[in-house]
């Protein structure tokens, strides 16, 4: 019973961090129909650049980390607009190309923050609460986990609100349904396009930053171990459904937690088979539209 | 070269707001328009007729720049064929698509609000007043303001659509098709709006229904197989049947024009 109650909440934490990369995943696909390689690379931007701000208040401070977070989403949300800008853009409506570049940058960036901050991975400085854990009905459950969910929620609730309450969250919602459309009402939705990326680098350079808290390091290929999970949550959830994602981080999460304990350490395969599983017997997804 | 047609007179005093020349429009790699040349003047209803698939709704995409497109297109003497959409939007041209295009997703005060253009730094002293004329043709938009607009029926996404286009101060509006597989009481209640609209904007309408042609057009273009093959006053065509029947393929005797006046 311990052991279940630990593996649910590290499984709930762990689809907290994989909803902060799928949730852009998903915006940027369902308005622009592009499958954005390179977000893995506003993940490890975002950690290594927060983690550099944190460490000049402190690390392991409860201010260090707050700075910490606020940098890595705005570093996140600056890198994501850049490439929105400098890349996608000039390749307006050309999906392939655009899928290409950002194959491209994502390889390329590895290669640059290998680079700057070595290849292999730095352990970090935690918070004294972060580094330990809580007991939940007799299980030690890890702290980062409660502040993993905490973030998936939030951004939940603030895309949502975003997208609900904001002029730019009407054009996206209404892009999503109908881009063509919404330019024939004479409205420019490229702006819109660097919104949604903006929006999405800032979740993965939170979700940098919370990763290094788990992981307890960080490292180059972080971004890109974590965009692979995402990817399947997005798909699992159904393109472009944000909702979809969302209950698809935990299912995966929660699955691959199970597997790899109860199961010998499947935990991957088991998330590749529901992918199989998902896309034969629902190919658009659990919550998304039908193609 | 600028090919032109040669305009009714009545138009001669009536300077054009909208002028097409040589427009080509390729779909898929496919050319559906290929080379059409026409004029619409600043008031009125200029109807813009055909059969079936001769290439009305691309000319008017076409306008806009929503398909690949070659020629020249004016407004208001002003050459647009090189921007974006949203730009030629902007400068006043509301569309009102063919199947309306209303979202679904959205309720309708959604679609409305969307469809509002804002002008950075100018106050616009008529968007009230517009909004006003919009509430009065539509009260049901107005009780149904709460209501996704993909649980409408098709006369009231209609009204959004044509509500869209209406809350906007335009140079010229462009309407496709806005009463196609409506019945004939909402057919009715979509040509009286747009009556009220012609008053303050000129419109290219692209119609099926000729009733409502009768009623609405005083000019008429008649596209065949992506080429404007006759212009002339509305009633001049739709007075001869057997004009009507060699170019749009369809006979006048069989309906009425109570239908659409009721």
């Amino acid at each position: 019973m311990n052991t279940l109650i630990l593996l649910l909440a590290t499984g709930l934490g762990l689809g907290g961090l994989y909803f902060l990369v799928a949730s852009g995943l998903s915006l940027i696909y369902g308005l622009m129909g592009v499958l954005n390689f390179a977000h893995g690379s506003f993940l490890t931007l975002g950690a290594f650049v927060g983690l550099a701000a944190a460490n000049t208040v402190g690390a392991d401070t409860w201010p260090g980390l707050a700075l910490g977070l606020v940098v890595g989403s705005l570093t996140g949300a600056a890198a994501a607009a850049l490439t929105e800008l400098g890349l996608i853009r000039p390749l307006y409506d050309r999906h392939i190309e655009q899928v290409l570049v950002t194959v491209g940058l994502s390889l390329a960036s590895v290669a640059l923050f290998e680079g700057i901050w070595g290849p292999n991975p730095r352990n970090v400085t935690r918070t004294d609460w972060l580094g330990s854990t809580t007991d939940v009905l007799g299980a030690s459950v890890p702290n980062t986990a409660f502040l993993n969910v905490l973030a998936g929620a939030a951004v939940l609730g603030g895309i949502v609100a975003f997208l609900k309450f904001t002029r730019y969250g009407l054009i996206i919602r209404a892009g999503v349904e109908n881009r063509a459309m919404v330019t024939a009402l004479g409205i420019d939705v490229r702006r819109a396009f660097t919104v949604v990326f903006a929006v999405g680098g800032a979740a993965a350079g939170l979700g940098g930053v919370l990763a290094t808290q788990s992981l307890n390091y960080v490292s180059p290929h972080m971004g890109a171990s974590l965009l692979i999970f995402a990817f399947i949550v997005t798909v699992i959830g159904g393109m472009g459904s944000l909702p979809g994602a969302a209950v698809a981080s935990v299912v995966v999460a929660v699955l691959q937690q199970l597997a790899n304990y109860y199961l010998n350490n499947t935990g991957d395969v088991i998330v590749v088979l529901l992918l199989a599983l998902v896309l034969l017997v629902r190919p658009s997804g659990l919550m998304g539209r039908p193609a | 070269m600028r090919p032109r047609q040669a305009r009714p007179p009545e138009d001669q005093a009536s300077p054009a707001v909208l002028e097409v020349r040589a427009l080509a429009a390729r779909i898929a790699g496919q050319e559906v328009v290929h080379d059409v040349s026409f004029e619409v003047p600043a008031t009125g209803v200029t109807a813009m007729l055909g059969r079936n698939g001769v290439g009305k709704t691309s000319t008017l995409k076409a306008v806009l720049g929503l398909v690949e497109r070659t020629g020249e297109v004016l407004l208001d003497g002003v050459r647009v064929d090189a921007e974006r959409t949203d730009r030629i939007v902007r400068r006043g041209v509301g569309y009102v698509p063919e199947d309306r295009e209303v979202f679904a997703g959205l309720t309708v005060a959604e679609n409305l609000r969307l469809a509002e253009r804002r002008e950075r730094g100018t106050a616009d002293e008529g968007a009230a007043e517009r909004r006003a004329l919009v509430d009065d043709l539509f009260p049901e938009l107005v009780r149904r303001a709460g209501q996704r607009a993909g649980t409408l029926s098709g006369g009231q996404q209609q009204m959004v659509s044509l509500a869209r286009a209406l809350l906007n101060e335009n140079r010229i509006l462009l309407v496709d098709e806005p009463t196609k597989g409506l019945a004939p009481k909402i057919v009715g209640e979509v040509a009286e709006a747009l009556a009220t609209a012609a008053q303050t904007v000129p419109i290219l309408l692209v119609e099926q229904n000729l009733q409502v042609v009768e009623r609405l057009a005083e000019r008429v273009i008649v596209i065949d197989a992506g080429r404007v093959v006759h212009t002339g006053p509305a009633g001049e065509l739709l007075g001869d049947p057997d004009a009507v029947q060699r170019l749009l393929g369809v006979s006048t005797t069989s309906t009425t024009e109570a239908e659409v006046t009721r």
